[in-house]
This record gives C-alpha cells, sequence and structure tokens, in this order.
C-alpha cells in the first residue's frame, strides 16, 4: 500500500496517451496556418509587382499577364469604410444602452440575444437580406453602398459586444463622480465613458474590419463585378479584393489564376496587419486584472 | 435632463433597430420567396433538381440540404476533437508563454478570409487530399459511405468537409478555451489532490464543468459549416443529386448555391435562391440560439450555485 | 496504519521567489500538528510541499527532503499521483465536485484505480463507513443521490474530509478547513479532527490560535523577518508548552496576540 513508485501503470499510460493526444492536436491546428501562409507566398508573389498595385484590369484579357487590384483596392477601401461609418456609432449606441441605460430590463435581454444571434447570421444570408431589402423592395441598383450595407449587417454585432464589453470595465466610481459634479448622465457617456473605453473599442473594430474585409458572398450579391475603377461607391459596379479573386479564379486562366494569388496574397497581409495591430493594442490596452 | 431624454432615446431606438433587423431578415426573405414557391411544381423539399427558371419551374432543397448537413458533419467530426484538443493545451497543458503564442496562431487562422480557404483547398489541400480519399476508399470502401466507383477523389463533399473543418476549429477552440480557464482552481485541486492523474481530472472536473460550454462551442462551429459559402462554392461540383459516397465529386450547399447561381438567375431564379437561402437562415438561427440558450443555462447554474 | 513525516533542509520556491527556507521537522503519527504563524509566512505553501501539491502552481518547485515513512516522496522515481492518493488534503473553500452527487463525491477518488474491479455494494459501504467518519453520514443519508453542492458550508466541508478519508490514506493534510466556515461548523470539524487522529497522521494550518491549542497535540510556528523575505520554521514543540512557555520571543509575541 505505501509504495511510492508502482501501481499506476494503466493509469499512466492513459494519461500519456491523452498528453500525446492534446499535443498532436495543437500541431494540427498549426499545420494549415503555416500551410496557407506559405502557399499563398509562394504563389501569389508571382504576379506582385509595382503594376500589380496601381493599375486596374480594364483592357486586360484574362489570357494577358499584368493589370492590376487599384480598383478593387479602392472598393474595399470605400465598402469597408463606409460599413464602420455606419456599424460603429449605431453598434456603440446599441451597447450604450445595454450597459448604461438597459441594465437587467426586458428589452435589453432581448437585444443582447438577438446580437449574439446576429454574430452566427451567414454572410450570405447578409447579402441576401440588403438585396431583398435595400434592392428589390426599396428599389436601389447594386452598388458598392449595398455591398456595405451587408458588411455592416456583419460588422454590427462584432461592434456592439466588445463596445459593450468594454464599457462595462468603465469603473462605476468614475461615472459617480462625473454625476457627483452634477453632469449629466449622457455628457457622463459622452465626455467620461467613452474616452475610457476609447481604445478598447477602436481595437474591437479593427478586428471587426479584418473579419468583413476578406467576404467575398455577400458582395457577390450585392454589387455588380468590374475590371475598372469606380470611385463612386453610390452608384455603377465596383469590384473588391475578394470579388477580384473570386474572379480570377472563374477565368481559370493561368495568368488569371497568378492574379487570383496575388491578390490573395495582398488581403492575407492587408487582414493579418490589421489583425495583428488589433491585437498588439489590445494587449497594451488591457486593464491590469488582479 | 433634455439631452438626457434624446439620448436615452437615441440607444434605445439602436437597440430596438438590432432587434428589427434580425426580425427583418426573416420577413423579407420570406416576401421575396413567396413567387417562386407558388410556381414551383416540383416538391420545395423532396426535389433533387435546381430549374426555376425552366418552363414551368421545379427546383427543391433535398441534395442542397443533404450536401450542406454531410459537409458539416464531416466538419464537425474532425473539427471537435481537434478544437477540444486545442482548447486543452491552451487552457491546461502549455506553459502560459506557449499556450498564448498556439491560441494567437489559431485565432489567427480565424482571420484567415474564406476565399482564400477556397483557393487554398483547391490548388493545393484537394491534391493532397487524393490520397488520403483513395486510402479510405480501399480500405474502408465496404462502409457504403466511403466507396468511391469512379476513381475520382476531387471535388466531393469529403474535401469540402476537411476544409471546413479546418475553418471551425478556431471558432470552436475559442469557445471551449474560454469555458475550460473558468474550471475553478479549488476544483482542480481537489481531484489532484485525491491522487487523479492531469488527464483522471480534466475527466473528473473540467469537462463535466464545461460541458454546457463545449456543446455551445461545437454549435457555434456547426452554425459557421452550415453557412460557410466561398470556400465550399470553390471546392464542390455543384451537382444535384444526393450521393452517399463522400469522396466521389458532387454534392452542393445552400450558400454555395446561392453564390454560384446569383448571377444567372432570372427572376423566378433569385426569388428560389432566397427560398433556399431561408431555409438556411432558419436552421443556422435555430442552431445558434440553441448555443446561446445553452450557454445562458449554464451562467444560470454557476451564478445560482 | 499512519505514517510519519520528516522535513529535512526544505526550501519552497514560487519561481525565483524562496517562499519557504530550511525547515526541519518531524511530524508523528497519529497527532495533530498544528502550523501557526502570520499570513505570508509559508506554513500553507509548507503543507503544501507534504503531498506534491506544491508544484501544481506553475514554475513552483522545492528543494529538500520530505521523507514519508522513510521514503523521499521527492525521489526520482516516485509518481506524485502516488503520494497524493497516500497524504491526502482538505482545503480552506470547501469544494466538492459541483457536478457530482454526495455519493459520487465520496468515492471520486476510490474510482481512479478501482473503478471497474468494485461492486455496487461494496461502494455502498465505503460511502457509508466514510460519510460516518466525517460526522456527516446522519444528515445527509437520506439525499445521498443529491448534488454535494447543495449542502451547508460546514457540510460540505465535512464531504470533502469523508471524500478525502475514502481512499484510506495515511496521512491528512488541513489548510485552513474553518477559516471559510461559521463558528458552529468550525466546531463540529474540530470535534471531528480530534476523532479522525485516532487513526491518522493530521497536519493542519491555521491561523486561529485557539483552535491550534485545543486540537493540536504539536505546535509549528512560522514567521518572517519582512514581506518579501521567505518564511521560516521559529520552533515547533508541545502545544502545551508552545503557548504556555515557548523558546522564543517571536513566538511567545505571537501566541499572546502581539502580533499577527
Amino acid at each position: 500500500m505505501n509504495d511510492l513508485t508502482s501501481g499506476l501503470k494503466r493509469r499512466r499510460a492513459t494519461d500519456k496517451v491523452a498528453t500525446g493526444v492534446v499535443y498532436l492536436t495543437a500541431l494540427i491546428a498549426i499545420i494549415p496556418l503555416v500551410s496557407i501562409l506559405i502557399v499563398v507566398f509562394s504563389r501569389g508573389i508571382a504576379a506582385i509587382n509595382a503594376e500589380f498595385f496601381t493599375s486596374t484590369m480594364r483592357n486586360i484579357s484574362p489570357r494577358r499577364e499584368g493589370g492590376g487590384i487599384f480598383h478593387a483596392f479602392i472598393g474595399t477601401l470605400e465598402q469597408v469604410g463606409v460599413a464602420t461609418l455606419i456599424a460603429v456609432p449605431v453598434g456603440i449606441m446599441v451597447a450604450i444602452f445595454l450597459v448604461e441605460y438597459g441594465s437587467r430590463g426586458k428589452l435589453a435581454a432581448a437585444v443582447s440575444f438577438f446580437v449574439d444571434v446576429m454574430t452566427g447570421v451567414p454572410s450570405i444570408v447578409a447579402g441576401l437580406f440588403i438585396y431583398t431589402c435595400f434592392i428589390l423592395t426599396f428599389g436601389f441598383d447594386r452598388s458598392g453602398f449595398a455591398a456595405a450595407l451587408s458588411l455592416t449587417i456583419l460588422m454590427l454585432p462584432v461592434v456592439v459586444r466588445t463596445a459593450e464589453e468594454m464599457l462595462k470595465l468603465v469603473p462605476m466610481d468614475l461615472r459617480e463622480a462625473s454625476y457627483a459634479l452634477g453632469v449629466p448622465k449622457w455628457v457622463t457617456i459622452i465626455k467620461i465613458v467613452i474616452p475610457t473605453a476609447l481604445s478598447g473599442i477602436i481595437t474591437g473594430v479593427m478586428l471587426a474590419v479584418a473579419r468583413v474585409a476578406g467576404e467575398t458572398a455577400p458582395l457577390l450579391l450585392t454589387t455588380f463585378m468590374t475590371q475598372s475603377l469606380n470611385l463612386d461607391v453610390f452608384s455603377g459596379p465596383q469590384a473588391a479584393i475578394p470579388t477580384f479573386v473570386w474572379d480570377q479564379i472563374a477565368n481559370g486562366t493561368n495568368p488569371s489564376m497568378d492574379r487570383a494569388w496575388a491578390g490573395a496574397l495582398v488581403l492575407i497581409v492587408l487582414v493579418a496587419v490589421i489583425y495583428i495591430v488589433a491585437k498588439v493594442l489590445a494587449a497594451r490596452f488591457a486593464p491590469k486584472s488582479k | 435632463m433634455n439631452g438626457d431624454k434624446v439620448f436615452f432615446g437615441l440607444s434605445r431606438a439602436a437597440g430596438v433597430f438590432v432587434l428589427l433587423l434580425t426580425l427583418g431578415i426573416g420577413v423579407f426573405l420570406a416576401v421575396t420567396a413567396v413567387p417562386a414557391l407558388r410556381e414551383n411544381t416540383a416538391n420545395f423539399f423532396t426535389t433533387q433538381q435546381w430549374l426555376p427558371d425552366a418552363n414551368p419551374p421545379a427546383f427543391g432543397i433535398a441534395a442542397l440540404a443533404f450536401g450542406t448537413v454531410m459537409t458539416a458533419i464531416i466538419a464537425m467530426v474532425l473539427a471537435v476533437p481537434v478544437g477540444t484538443g486545442i482548447a486543452l493545451f491552451v487552457a491546461i497543458y502549455a506553459k502560459p508563454t506557449l499556450g498564448k503564442v498556439v491560441a494567437f496562431l489559431v485565432d489567427l487562422l480565424a482571420a484567415v478570409p474564406s476565399i482564400i480557404f477556397g483557393l487554398w483547398g483547391l490548388e493545393f489541400l484537394m491534391g493532397n487530399m487524393i490520397g488520403v480519399s483513395a486510402w479510405l476508399d480501399t480500405w474502408f470502401g465496404w462502409i457504403p459511405l466511403f466507396a468511391n466507383d469512379q476513381d475520382v477523389y476531387t471535388r466531393s463533399i469529403f474535401i469540402a468537409g476537411v476544409v471546413l473543418a479546418i475553418m471551425i476549429i478556431p471558432t470552436i477552440s475559442a469557445v471551449t478555451r474560454e469555458v475550460f480557464v473558468q474550471t475553478p482552481q479549488g476544483h482542480v485541486e481537489a481531484a489532484l489532490a485525491l491522487g487523479a492523474t492531469r488527464w483522471e481530472m480534466i475527466r473528473m472536473v473540467v469537462f463535466p464543468y464545461s460541458r454546457p460550454g463545449m456543446i455551445s462551442a461545437a454549435m457555434l462551429g456547426l452554425g459557421r459549416a452550415l453557412g460557410e459559402t466561398i470556400a465550399v462554392a470553390l471546392l464542390l461540383s455543384a451537382l444535384f443529386e444526393i450521393n452517399w459516397h463522400i469522396t466521389e465529386p458532387g454534392g452542393n450547399t445552400f450558400a454555395a448555391n446561392i453564390a454560384l447561381k446569383w448571377n444567372e438567375a432570372g427572376s423566378i431564379g433569385l426569388s428560389a435562391l432566397v427560398a433556399s437561402g431561408l431555409v438556411l437562415f432558419l436552421i443556422t438561427l435555430a442552431v445558434n440560439m440553441a448555443a446561446r440558450l445553452i450557454v445562458a443555462r449554464k451562467r444560470d447554474f454557476v451564478e445560482g450555485h | 496504519m499512519a505514517k510519519r513525516i520528516d522535513i529535512s533542509d526544505l526550501d519552497a520556491y514560487y519561481g525565483n521567489f524562496l517562499a519557504v527556507e530550511d525547515v526541519n521537522l518531524a511530524i508523528e503519527p497519529r497527532q495533530v500538528t498544528a502550523f501557526i504563524g502570520p499570513s505570508g509566512c509559508g506554513k500553507s505553501t509548507l503543507l503544501r510541499t507534504l503531498n506534491r501539491m506544491h508544484e501544481v502552481i506553475p514554475g513552483a518547485y522545492v528543494d529538500g527532503k520530505v521523507a514519508f515513512d522513510g521514503e523521499d516522496i521527492y525521489a526520482e522515481d516516485v509518481d506524485p499521483v502516488n503520494v497524493r492518493r497516500l497524504i491526502g488534503m482538505v482545503f480552506q473553500r470547501p469544494n466538492p465536485f459541483p457536478t457530482m452527487s454526495i455519493a459520487g463525491n465520496v468515492v471520486a477518488g476510490l474510482k481512479l484505480d478501482r473503478g471497474r474491479k468494485v461492486k455496487k455494494s461494496e461502494f455502498d459501504d465505503i460511502v457509508e463507513r466514510s460519510l460516518r467518519g466525517a460526522n456527516l453520514w446522519d444528515e445527509v443519508k437520506d439525499r445521498l443521490d443529491r448534488p454535494g453542492a447543495g449542502l451547508s458550508g460546514g457540510q460540505q466541508q465535512r464531504l470533502c474530509i469523508a471524500r478525502a478519508i475514502a481512499v484510506q490514506p495515511q496521512v491528512l493534510l488541513m489548510d485552513e478547513p474553518c477559516s471559510a466556515l461559521d463558528p458552529i461548523s468550525t466546531l463540529a470539524i474540530e470535534d471531528l479532527v480530534r476523532e479522525l487522529r485516532e487513526d491518522y497522521t493530521i497536519v493542519i494550518v491555521t491561523h486561529n490560535m485557539q483552535q491550534a491549542a485545543r486540537i493540536s497535540d504539536t505546535t509549528a510556528f512560522f514567521n518572517l523577518a519582512a514581506v518579501g523575505e521567505p518564511g521560516k520554521l521559529i520552533e515547533a514543540g508541545p502545544t502545551q508548552q508552545m503557548f504556555s512557555n515557548p523558546a522564543n520571543k517571536a513566538t511567545e509575541d505571537y501566541v499572546t496576540g502581539r502580533f499577527g
């Protein structure tokens, strides 16, 4: 009974197998990421040159080399920009409602629940919704703006959630100190609460931007693809980087596939940079918990 | 005082807007789906073809539902154990620094756009998976699921399932990790002090405590797998028949079909695609709501205790 | 069945921080040994080194020897799982497993290595014997399949004691087992400790000097020179002597309530 060294063979073996499997899964998870990065870099770099960043696909047939992503880059910039301009204020207002006004009310509980549910709405459904509502019912044309609206639907729940988390972290003392000075609640929120939570909210917004910048499906339903530059987000067909990649894959020729990979490389670098900067900022601004 | 009222009104309106938005998705999709459903001469649920712009229109979602569910099942079978393993690694096994690095890399995987998963799957993974599919056919071909009578192993439901698995691993492992680290240290120590090995401690304390969170993590992953569009659209060969041989070319999903058929569809065709999108929306809605409700109940359980 | 523990030249670290320095102490079988001292003096840390729970904390390790009936529990070929099986532990906060029933909690440790071989009736016997041993049987015998988390704090702590003794350890370590309990539950635990001493070697950490005086045979007093300095064993001896006529000035100051 008092032997300290034996009697555990089977249990120890099970434990070792479990440990091995757990380490293996961690390895398995890293392999696809590394593989994707390597493949995208090695295949994408071929068509990357100055022309690729500065020119459009105007008058470039799929069989020809050359052309570029400039029109798609501008499209993504404008569409994501517009989506951010709409989603951020609305999202922050929803978060303010949940944290500052709605505490424990039924409406707040319902809103909170549906924000969670919205997180799970497939991106193609967001595209379908904008198509049926904005384009079919309200009669607008397909445009970069319609695409931006569908991206807004996808950004909104992410912005609400992070803003909510950040507002909750603002200490109650701060609000009470402000009330005690006779400052009205709404001024307190705008002047004290939001600025305190701002850095956290910004990183949350950046994560949301990283997520929607790579979306393809909703854009396919709400915009028409074009090979030319269109600066007007509100009318006419407008390209974006993900739809550019999709379009080049559909062409299927060798030069087009090279451009598809190059587009994928630009996209992945763009998304990764936004994502990593956001994560680093988040780590820096994270409140030090005890 | 007045400013307060205005501001409160604005924030409340924003909250109500979110409610209406979720509701609106269902309503607008349903209304748009009506014309196609009315014109349809085939059974919407059991038909294995998609000819909404033919005269008369005949289309059904049977093959779409099959492909969607099948790819999602394959993804879940692969991703749930791996995602759980990663969560265990990060939360329990690894040293904090290494755990943080792995967690960061897995989160980064979640940020990779789906078109890149599709392109990578199409051009790189598919070719490298032929061997696996052929191996399944050779050794497990007696199970109809793995049989392959065509000796072509590309563009299959199986490949799509594998890519989906990779895409949902980050979702599953992130949520699972969150619940694992919440296991009270007191219970962990109690199990170890009773002479449990680390694995026994995990089975004794961590898994039972985390079960609701693990289920909801799996369901969130499932929701994502069901709704994924572009990667699947690039990988599958978009056939409208139910084929149980999952390593053979074939299969189609709700989301992929919408993306592929959208720009060639006429007015009834668009309406039919919206109808299929409505079904997808309702399925993901149900899955997500179930996941959230499980977590909410867990929260009550913990706070009540 | 109780065994003795001999601690020699023991240092306990958290990473680079030396928490307990150079402890030499003999813990006699079938006695209650109390560790007392101000907070931060390392008494709980030392207790956790006795069943190798100290090393569960990332970066924590020990240097020195802890002999369990002559065998060093820190020897190369010793599995900590075996150590913990033989040296049970009760924690500061009652921590019954929330997902298990009362009976399930009691047999949780047993199921680990004998789960497949034990018959239902034998489990029932062990549950009853352990709960009786922890003076809890009469209070819970009608609801053995109810969750352990539904009990009062004092009952939960006695359930944890039952869980610890169900595996029939040689030594029972108790880390401030009453600090989260009300006075009546505290008395119940103290009565129990006095009974358990018939069968087990017991080491109890307490910040309550009256408790140490009431229930222990031997008392060890720990102190630290300043915050950030390692804790040290100042002196140990028969409890009566430690409280009436300690050798060291610091001990006297502490037991008479002048600091701590």
